[in-house]
């Protein structure tokens, strides 16, 4: 006779299922890597990886695309948090790709360097010969990303053809590949952003403080909350104010909105969460809002 | 709060992209700025009324079009539970994806429209459900606003369907008459069909019961990753990393080791939040074991007096995923099975099943594209299976093209 009905919640069912996604890439692959952005997913993706080896180190280092125009509290998080996991961390900077000639920075006032990483990236894992690469992100993010697989075949040029999927069944991965080859692995990719959340409260994870409700002299553009940064180009007919402010998203400041929010704690915020009715890319992301397969056109070029 | 997985088949035509954005509506699950994208389409395309399937028609060839071509997997949650909803286009065409979305489903969800009963369509998605083994079965009697919510038509169909599942082997079966479009049965009970007593479809879906349905008498722990830190704080350990795939495990637990057949005890289920007292599907842990014995990736960890068989010659059925390739006898392909890979050979094709009339095709000698067929394959190292129907996770399997790489087979033990 059982004792008890063996009830597991959702947060241990995803956790237990990324789990086993870390190790079958560390079991199979020769060179992993982690996109560790110091974004909320990827906080997560590297507490996972964290329990998925322990009481070994992270077998595999980390890595991060850098444009320049990053946060600095993240980048500030970014390199405090590997330090503290004794993790190794490639920086591949989009400057250098720029400085080198790899890729021509965009002029004018929505200049940004969004698109310019997918070139940083794909030369970091060509140098680095990286053969499976986690990112963080989730099918309830955006459409395009709902039809991407746990393991997603990146062909030599990195990029991803939607129409030509392997088809994924039960918990068994598929990890061949040639060389030259690559396999973007996605452990959350089951998990919404509550879930994520949720984790972070439960697991009492520390977060780059940009999340939380603070001041910050930001100007309105497309309805997004733009912050004044040396990187971002305001126009005279944008003016500045002071706002109370937090971001749902972190990316680059060129290009990721902030939300009016007075949520000083991981309690207010998945309160607010619960309550919003507008996705965390369509408040966000001037990326995503170029067109209807915005996403999905980034993501065949080979984008995270 | 628990996570059900389920799958959904039909065609448009069924109502299943309604049914889907009417749960996802109602549990707040679709966003204003998804919804304006979607009625923005539907406006430019000069389409009347919001098309709902916009919301998971995620890539540009699907909107283009107007088809569903891959598994899209959507999320919406409850106070009771979390939903992960697989849905699979419903084309014949498409038999890929319905079994690779009910692979993992805990439940599916047949449609069928009021006016058209059982179509030769519901017939192939109940035989794909149950070959499968999905635990739970809904038959979505959908439209019913168009038969006069008739309880005779209900009725009919019931009856029609329940004939031809008992040929099947369909495990729990539900009948739910809703229209999607008005919500009837949907979300709550229905007023225009008080003849009806069951639940809604949302209610029952939020309390099926389906801890049971993991195997949690068998044990079985397929060795994923062997954990060896070189740090001096742990310089002994050693342990054995993977996912419960049946029964539950527990410190001091005599278990087996396979190949080696060589038993011992169970010293601890480690977690990086501490040790636990138990494991059971679908935790991930780390068994540290009292002797040490030789264990590596691809090995199996069960109960001596319960083990798997071990086998390098399997009968299974396979459903062929690939595009260009056949599959016929004297084939050798890569396969996965739990967290061993090795290679197979097929030895025999038996015959073809027509998923539509369950006829046996004896004289087949290959396999195509969404066909299904049982073979006998012999493999080059032993394998720890159960039949699929026992253990889904013992029992399934994946065939890899040596050629291409890609996966081509989904195999279910016999």
């Amino acid at each position: 006779m059982l004792q008890h009905d063996y009830t597991t919640s959702q947060l241990d069912v995803l956790e237990a299922e990324a789990i086993h996604i870390m190790r079958e890439v560390a079991a199979e692959f020769e060179r992993p890597c982690l996109l560790f952005s110091g974004g909320k997913d990827s906080i997560v993706m590297l507490r996972i990886a964290e329990k998925a080896f322990w009481p070994a180190p992270i077998p595999f280092p980390l890595m991060h695309v850098d444009t320049g125009h990053n946060f600095p509290e993240v980048i500030d998080y970014r390199d405090r948090r590997s330090a503290e996991l004794g993790a190794r961390l490639v920086v591949a900077s989009v400057q250098d790709s720029i400085d080198a000639g790899r890729v021509v920075e965009e002029t004018g006032r929505r200049a940004s360097r969004n698109r310019l990483q997918t070139t940083t990236l794909l030369d970091a894992i060509e140098e680095h010969e990286f053969d499976a690469v986690f990112g963080g992100a989730r099918r309830d993010e955006e459409k395009a990303r709902a039809k991407e697989r746990v393991f997603s075949f990146r062909d030599d040029f990195g990029q991803w053809d939607p129409k030509n999927q392997r088809p994924e069944l039960w918990n068994l991965y598929n990890a061949k590949i040639r060389k030259g080859e690559h396999i973007r692995v996605f452990p959350l990719s089951n998990w919404t952003e509550l879930d994520v959340w949720d984790y972070i409260r439960r697991e009492g994870i520390e977060i780059p403080s940009i999340y939380f409700a603070h001041t910050r002299r930001v100007f309105e553009r497309d309805g997004m909350l733009l912050p004044d940064a040396d990187v971002v180009q305001r126009g005279d007919d944008e003016p500045l104010f002071e706002s109370m402010v937090r971001y749902r998203t972190v990316g680059d400041m060129t290009c990721t909105g902030a939300v009016s929010s007075s949520a000083a704690t991981v309690d207010e915020i998945i309160a607010e969460i619960a309550a919003t009715r507008i996705t965390e890319r369509g408040a966000t992301r001037a990326d995503d809002r170029a067109s209807e397969a915005a996403m999905e056109d980034r993501k065949k070029e080979g984008y995270f | 709060m628990d996570i059900l997985r389920f799958a959904t088949a039909g065609s448009v035509d069924d109502g299943k992209s309604t049914l889907i954005g009417r749960l996802l509506f109602d549990s707040k699950a679709i966003f204003e700025d998804q919804l304006e994208a979607v009625e923005r389409t539907s406006r430019d395309r000069g389409t009347e009324y919001t098309d709902l399937s916009l919301l998971t028609d995620g890539l540009r060839a699907e909107r283009e079009q107007g088809i569903t071509i891959d598994v899209a997997y959507r999320y919406f949650a409850t106070p009771k539970r979390k939903f992960i909803i697989a849905d699979t286009p419903g084309h014949i065409q498409y038999t890929r994806n319905m079994v690779t979305g009910a692979s993992t489903a805990d439940l599916a969800i047949i449609l069928i429209d009021a006016r058209k009963g059982v179509l030769e369509q519901s017939r192939r998605h109940a035989f794909l459900t149950t070959l499968l083994r999905v635990p739970h079965l809904v038959l979505a009697v959908n439209k019913m606003d168009l038969v006069d919510y008739s309880e005779e038509r209900f009725e009919e169909i019931r009856e029609e369907f329940t004939q031809f599942a008992s040929k099947l082997n369909a495990s729990d079966l539900t009948f739910i008459p809703i229209s999607a479009l008005h919500g009837d049965n949907v979300v709550s009970r229905s007023e225009s069909m008080p003849w009806y007593q069951g639940p809604s479809l949302l209610h029952h879906l939020e309390h099926v019961h389906i801890a049971s349905d993991r195997n949690l008498v068998d044990v079985r722990f397929p060795v994923q990753y062997v954990i060896r830190p070189h740090k001096t704080e742990f310089h002994d350990y050693r342990g054995y990393a993977g996912q419960v795939a049946g029964g539950v495990l527990k410190p001091g637990d005599d278990v087996m080791h396979l190949p080696s057949g060589l038993t011992t005890k169970i010293a601890s289920i480690d977690t990086f939040d501490g040790p636990v007292s138990e494991a059971f599907p679908p935790m991930s842990v780390t068994l540290r074991l009292e002797d040490h014995i030789d264990i590596s990736r691809g090995d199996m960890i069960c109960r001596p007096n319960n083990q798997p068989q071990v086998a390098q010659e399997i009968d299974a059925m396979i459903c062929w995923m690939a595009d260009t390739t056949k599959l016929s006898p004297r084939a050798k392909l890569t396969i996965k099975h739990t967290t061993r890979t090795a290679r197979a050979l097929v030895k025999d094709l038996h015959y073809r099943l027509d998923v539509n009339t369950l006829h046996r095709d004896e004289t087949a000698t290959s396999l195509s594209l969404n066909e299904i067929g049982r073979v006998s394959l012999r493999i080059t190292q032993p394998l720890f299976v159960d039949d699929y129907a026992r253990n889904r996770q013992t029992g399934g399997f994946i065939l890899i093209d040596e050629a291409t790489n890609g996966t081509v087979g989904a195999g279910m033990i016999l």
